[in-house]
């Protein structure tokens, strides 16, 4: 007799198999390598797509998803969207203006990566902040995500209207010198920010996964994005950003994110250990 | 002591309200030697500070990719999902799950994927229903069910909740969780884990 935590077990088993051929397919058709992200994150993303897409099995995601690019794409924001909110972590941006303004003051010209930037959210609560410190005009931010239709999102810098109290307690607890209300108009639903805080920003697609370095930074900003990953992709992006940082850039990371058992841990000092921002030390 | 090794057993921990004192008393004072891995998710609010260092017993605040070791006790970020994925814990920011982040079920699921029936699932005090799904697929994979007794909680919806998820599970004092923990011996059987 088979017990029902057996049969179950099978299926976990299974289940594994079935997402180990979807990956390999996606990634031998469309090019999108999705073999290293954090598998546990990645298994509960592929359930709920099994159950928006009103199929079986994860082997009936592979079908269509082969056989319909639109799926892919479904695909692809269900893998890859990450939730964000304007002023998350305000202890970030209260340091970023502590420890990291002083030093973006001593640039002539300072380039900003924002990796894995969603729907925008951040970036814009990133832009607020250097307007208020006096270097958004001196500044251009590289905000790059893998999904196009976030990026999409992002470039219109349009936001639920009723998100913007909890987003107006998180910019007052990250030290905004005015009101939240300052940087955007409100037109029925939606709050749409300013024209000038996008106007720095430059909004394009990169692939954490696949893709290399294409410029050279003044900081990097990637936070809560890669936890979704392995530890063989993260050492890869650790890689890419180490590349991309000039001597003496920063680097921030989420909150619960470490540089620590990382191969490119030496080269960097932390500059607010709690809030892990980095500085890269060595050439 | 031996040297830091993979957990071989997992014991995953979920309460909210009433859980920091239910939570200290099944520690005890922090110089248990425990066999397996022990994390533990309880439900605050985001921007909530202290708290590892307020359950004592030895327990640490987790980041991404940590490790699970044995003797080791860990807890979930406020604000982040914490997955068992594999030998490590994955976080994650996803939306709350059941207005939860830490979600209990998110763990205790995750628990039940990588350890199977090497997994111990824990459900104390709490005003809420998380966790009872995900004690329910501990149970499933084999694994070992244990509830507080509701009439000794705090708060009682969340283990009656688990208790109706989970009918064969063990209904036990705080002292008698405490108890089965501390009885709980290393085996050579679990030296294959991960």
């Amino acid at each position: 007799m088979t017990t029902v935590a057996a049969v179950d077990s099978v299926n976990t088993v299974l289940e594994q198999i079935e997402i180990d051929a979807l990956l390999e397919a996606v990634f031998r058709h469309y090019g999108l390598d999705f073999r290293s992200y954090a598998r546990a994150s990645l298994t509960r993303r592929v359930r709920k797509f099994v159950d928006e897409e009103g199929v079986r099995t994860v082997s009936g995601v592979q079908d269509r998803v082969l056989h319909e690019e639109a799926a892919m794409q479904r695909l692809l924001s269900t893998l890859t969207v990450n939730v964000t909110s304007m002023f998350r972590d305000p202890g970030f941006y209260r340091s970023f203006r502590t420890h990291v303004a002083p030093l973006l003051r001593t640039y002539p010209y300072v380039r900003i990566w924002h990796a894995g930037c969603s729907t925008g959210e951040e970036v814009y609560s990133m832009a607020i902040l250097l307007h208020e410190e006096g270097l958004l005009a001196r500044t251009r931010i590289y905000a790059t995500d893998i999904d196009e239709d976030a990026l999409a999102l992002a470039r219109e810098g349009i936001y639920p209207l009723h998100k913007m109290k909890d987003y107006s307690r998180g910019y007052l607890a990250a030290g905004g010198n005015g009101s939240l209300s300052d940087y955007y108009t409100a037109a029925y639903e939606s709050a749409r920010l300013r024209g000038f805080l996008g106007e720095r920003a430059l909004f394009t697609r990169h692939n954490l996964a696949m893709d290399g370095a294409f410029a050279e930074f003044t900081a990097i900003v990637c936070r809560n994005v890669m936890i979704y990953f392995d530890r063989s992709l993260q050492d890869r992006v650790h890689k890419l950003f180490d590349e991309s940082l000039v001597r003496l850039g920063v680097l921030a990371l989420g909150t619960r994110e470490s540089l620590r058992t990382h191969r490119s841990e030496p080269r960097y000092e932390s500059l607010d250990a709690e809030q892990r921002i980095y500085r890269k030390v060595v050439a | 002591m031996r040297a830091p090794h993979p957990a071989p057993h997992l014991v995953v921990v979920g309460a909210s309200t009433g859980g920091l004192k239910a939570v200290r008393k099944i520690l005890g004072p922090g110089d248990a030697e425990w066999p397996f891995a022990m994390i533990i998710a309880l439900h605050r609010s985001d921007d909530s500070h202290g708290l590892a260092a307020a359950l004592g017993g030895g327990v640490r605040d987790v980041d991404d990719k940590d490790a699970l070791l044995a003797g080791r006790v860990y807890l979930a970020p406020a604000g982040y999902h914490l997955l068992v994925d594999g030998p490590v814990v994955s976080l994650s920011v996803d939306d709350p799950v059941r207005f939860s982040r830490p979600s209990i079920d998110v763990l205790f699921e995750t628990a039940a994927d990588a350890y199977g029936a090497r997994t111990t699932g824990i459900i104390l005090t709490g005003g809420n229903r998380d966790g009872s799904r995900g004690l329910a697929r501990v149970a499933a994979e084999g694994g070992t069910a244990l509830i507080q007794d509701p009439t000794t909680a705090e708060s009682r919806v969340m283990p009656e909740a688990a208790l109706d998820a989970v009918p064969n599970a063990q209904v036990l004092s705080l002292a008698e969780i405490g108890q089965v923990l501390r009885a709980f011996a290393p085996s050579e059987e679990f030296a294959h884990g991960y």
